[in-house]
């Protein structure tokens, strides 16, 4: 573990082992990021990269290890305890948009979990499509509009740990780029974020550092500073 | 929804090591005998009018766990094909005289008949629906037992002659009684057997397994499924038709849903998807029923209870314990 | 009026009245299938155990505590059986059926068919099988009115009207409030819901509590108009599975009209032929399945 954090870490994972029913999907994960910090986890399809950001929020069947937050320890709580008291967001892969629910319903479905959640209104303003389309049934919104309710939901809560699950998989490029301001602007104000990309140019520019996730382990740590010098290491890690 | 849908009569599907095989043909064998030689000396340890009860019902839950835990089809209406064909073979040896095997057949294929009707209308549902649309139909069969003319109504069809098998065995003799059921019975399980194992029951099994897998290879399901209807139905139907010939009585709770409650409660009791499981299972509920008539309408608290603890603790049902125990696949 | 017009509009009204019951045991098992995916066959027997506790509330329970003249009535009863019932419910789910969610739904359907057995084997053990008249029907709701066309019991239109708004008022809380978008959300994706920070298990405990409190409410209900025995769930339960095979359990609207619907045709029925009138739900189960196998309301597959 050659990271140089100087922040205490606000999620630090050691020895994470996860399991489907009797498949053993995740090795051993070790990872870390500080308060306000960004990280990717890249990797192929299958990796464990979507595994990990589940097992941290206790949607696999069983899981061992250690997950902290902020020193608190996490792999023995319930599934329902886990986001309130670690204040954490989830935004699972294809969104996780009720399609029973309106856009204002889905919207205000998970409880608060912190006390300075952005307002309707913030969220309005930083996704102005949604404003739109309130009353419209979840699924009979775009791609991208779901995405952003989806990013929306979890903001409203007051959740600081955001963990979101390939945000631009089938997106257009406008939207992705809409999708990169906001992430920033989320780095800005002070959000954690877990990011699980397969977009490396999206996550390149955003990210402190990158952990590459293979056969449920991680195989490799690149430093945002790093990157240049290791585009021939990671594209060997990211090629099909 | 039904893609979640596990362990019907559960069984680990590692059939490929010999040696297993080996063990699990011992212990059929040992199975076999046993149960062929309790077939021969029943009648001198039992009564056989007691014998022949629990036979009745043993093939009865056997033709049921052809659905059940052969092809995964939970049928709440089992009832209708046996307590029907108890009516139809009953009328026929009563009122048209038939001679007792013709009159059995005659119920039988009534079961068979009415198994068509009633499947070919529940396979267009799946799972928990197929038992609630099983369970309904069964009730419109129960108002026409009730309500027609010839069944007599709630006084059940009574007076059924027995009869001479062949024209020249006086089935009023107990033991010639017996051993026409016992033989009914034994030819009703094997048709069974080899029904499980057959190309055809193997593909049955395969859809019990997993449905979508068996429909993407290619097989009609629902022809397939509808087959295993009928004959189940059909089988259910000889054994109702048997025990109406035994008993020279038809009555209404043969075809009440609580009987198909009864039957469910065997198959589970024995073990879903075994062999001599239900056989077990019949053998066991009847017994306990017997014992317990004295307590009244205590006994269905009994069985409600034995319900209860055989899906919360005891699924696998006693042959499946056995089988699991003894380390083999199929018993 | 024409004799045969006022006649059908009289049968009507008595079939909606049966109606009645079956929209509000197919709104709870539609409720409970939703979030839970079992198909709860205890729901006859829940509606018996509901109509009993009135009678017990009325006739026993102050002899019990030795106040022989203390009678607890029909409106007291209307909320406290189906809060009894509905912890009776939560009982079993939060004892038996958790531990079977894992496995096919077959298990839950044949686990609370044997509490239906239990139940009604106590049942007839310790009251009469033929059944026992409530005799606490509120002197406010005794006597007939005129509709017009007929003389109706004032109880029955009384039944009729409620249940309306109950069905009313549980499709508005499911469909319109926040709680019912976090168990609709539930019904879709309940992982979900949980990494959210919601309660799943609970909620699910509550659920079917709310479920099998409202088959409490219809026994309650009930106990003046039928007679109240041991098997008045039994068969009730068979009809109620052929209601929701034609409306489908995918929609609580859906439950609700065609339970009252069927009611209707029911009664409806009973002019023109009346040997049918029992079997007429069957059959109509059996068109539907012919024609649309997915039900009137069902969702395709």
């Amino acid at each position: 573990m050659s990271t140089t954090t100087l922040i205490k870490p606000m999620l630090k994972i050691e020895n994470l082992h996860a399991w489907y029913g009797e498949s053993h999907v995740l090795h051993g994960v070790n990872l870390e990021l500080g308060e306000g910090q960004l990280i990717t986890l890249l990797g192929r399809n299958g990796a464990g990269r979507s595994t990990t950001l589940r097992s941290i929020m206790g949607m696999v069947d069983r899981r061992t290890g250690s997950i902290a937050i902020n020193g608190q320890e996490f792999i023995t709580k319930p599934a329902h305890r886990i986001s309130p008291d670690g204040r954490i967001g989830f935004c699972p892969e294809e969104r996780g948009i009720f399609a029973s629910l309106t856009v204002e319903e889905n919207l205000l479905l998970p409880p608060m979990v912190g006390a300075d959640g952005m307002s309707i209104e913030e969220l309005f303003d930083m996704f102005p499509n949604l404003a739109n389309v309130r009353k419209r049934m979840g699924t009979r919104l775009s791609g991208g509009e779901q995405q952003m309710l989806a990013i929306a939901r979890i903001l409203r809560t007051g959740a600081r740990l955001l963990l979101l699950d390939e945000i631009t998989e089938g997106l257009a490029p406008v939207i992705v780029k809409t999708l990169g301001r906001v992430i920033r602007d989320l780095k800005t104000r002070g959000y954690t974020i877990v990011l699980v990309e397969q977009n490396f140019r999206f996550a390149a520019p955003l990210a402190d550092r990158h952990y590459v996730i293979e056969h449920g382990e991680v195989i490799d740590t690149i430093e945002a500073a790093d990157v240049e010098a290791s585009m021939d290491r990671l594209n060997h890690y990211l090629s099909v | 929804m039904s893609d979640t849908t596990t362990e019907i009569g559960e069984f680990e599907e590692n059939t490929g090591e010999p040696e297993h095989r080996t063990r699990s043909r011992i212990w059929q064998g040992v199975f076999w005998v046993a149960l062929i030689g309790f077939l021969l000396i029943a009648p001198t340890l039992f009564y056989p009018v007691f014998v022949m009860q629990l036979l009745c019902f043993a093939l009865f839950a056997a033709a049921f766990n052809l659905l059940i835990g052969f092809t995964g089809l939970l049928s709440f209406g089992h009832a209708a094909f046996f307590g029907g064909a108890a009516y139809i073979a009953g009328h026929a040896l009563k009122v048209w005289g038939f001679p007792p095997l013709l009159g059995i057949a005659a119920g039988t294929l009534f079961a068979a008949a009415l198994g068509w009707a009633v499947g070919s209308l529940a396979i267009r549902r799946q799972g928990i629906y197929f038992a609630m649309i099983t369970l309904a139909l069964a009730q419109i069969v129960y108002f026409f037992v009730l309500q027609m003319p010839f069944t007599g109504g709630e006084d059940g069809l009574q007076g059924i002659p027995r009869g001479h098998l062949l024209g020249f065995i006086d089935l009023n003799q107990p033991l010639a009684m017996y051993y026409t059921v016992a033989a009914i019975f034994l030819v009703g399980f094997l048709v069974i057997y080899r029904i499980i194992h057959s190309p055809f029951g193997q593909v049955l099994q395969a859809i019990r397994e997993n449905e979508p897998r068996a429909l993407s290879l290619g097989y009609n399901v629902d022809r397939f499924k509808l087959l295993a209807f009928v004959l189940s139905a059909a089988l259910a139907g000889l054994a109702g038709s048997t025990k109406a010939l035994v008993f020279q009585f038809a009555s209404l709770t043969d075809a009440h849903w609580q009987m198909s409650g009864e039957v469910i409660l065997m198959t589970l009791l024995g073990g879903m998807g075994t062999i001599f499981g239900p056989v077990v299972g019949a053998f066991v509920v009847v017994t306990l029923q017997h014992v317990l008539s004295g307590i009244g309408s205590w006994v269905q608290v009994v069985i409600g209870g034995t319900f209860i603890a055989c899906v919360l603790l005891f699924r696998r049902g006693i042959v499946g314990e056995l089988a699991r125990l003894l380390k083999i696949n199929s018993l | 009026m024409d004799p045969m017009i006022r006649l059908i509009l009289a049968q009507g009204m008595l079939g909606l009245n049966n109606g009645v019951f079956y929209a509000m045991l197919s709104l709870g098992l539609a409720v409970i299938f939703g979030l839970l995916n079992v198909v709860n066959f205890a729901h006859g027997a829940l509606y018996m155990l509901g109509a009993f506790l009135a009678l017990i509330l009325y006739s026993y329970a102050g002899a019990w505590v030795g106040l022989d003249a203390l009678h607890i009535g029909f409106w007291p009863a209307l909320i406290l059986a189906p809060l009894m019932v509905a912890g009776f419910g939560m009982l079993i789910e939060r004892f038996m059926l958790r531990r079977l969610y894992k496995l096919d739904p077959i298990y839950s359907l044949l686990l609370t068919f044997g509490v239906t057995l239990v139940l009604q084997g106590l049942f007839i053990n310790f009251f009469n099988a033929s059944g026992t008249p409530y005799p606490g029907m509120p002197e406010s709701l005794r006597g007939v009115v005129n509709l017009g066309f007929m003389m109706f019991p004032k109880y029955r239109l009384f039944v009729i009207i409620f249940s309306i708004i109950v069905c009313f008022v549980v499709w508005y809380i499911i469909e319109r409030t926040r709680i019912g978008s976090r168990l609709r959300a539930g019904t879709e994706n309940p992982e979900l819901v949980k990494a959210f920070g919601i309660n799943v298990p609970l909620m699910v405990m509550l659920t079917f509590g709310f479920g099998t409190g409202l088959a409490g409410l219809a026994g309650v209900l009930a106990a003046p108009i039928y007679s109240v025995s041991p098997l008045m769930g039994a068969n009730l339960i068979i009809v109620i599975f052929a209601v929701v095979v034609i409306g489908g359990m995918g929609s609580i609207a859906g439950a609700v009209v065609t339970g009252f619907s069927l009611g209707l045709v029911e009664g409806i029925t009973k002019v023109f032929y009346a040997p049918a009138a029992n079997t007429v739900i069957f059959l109509l189960m059996v068109i539907v399945l012919l024609v649309r196998p997915n039900g009137l309301f069902g969702r395709q597959s």
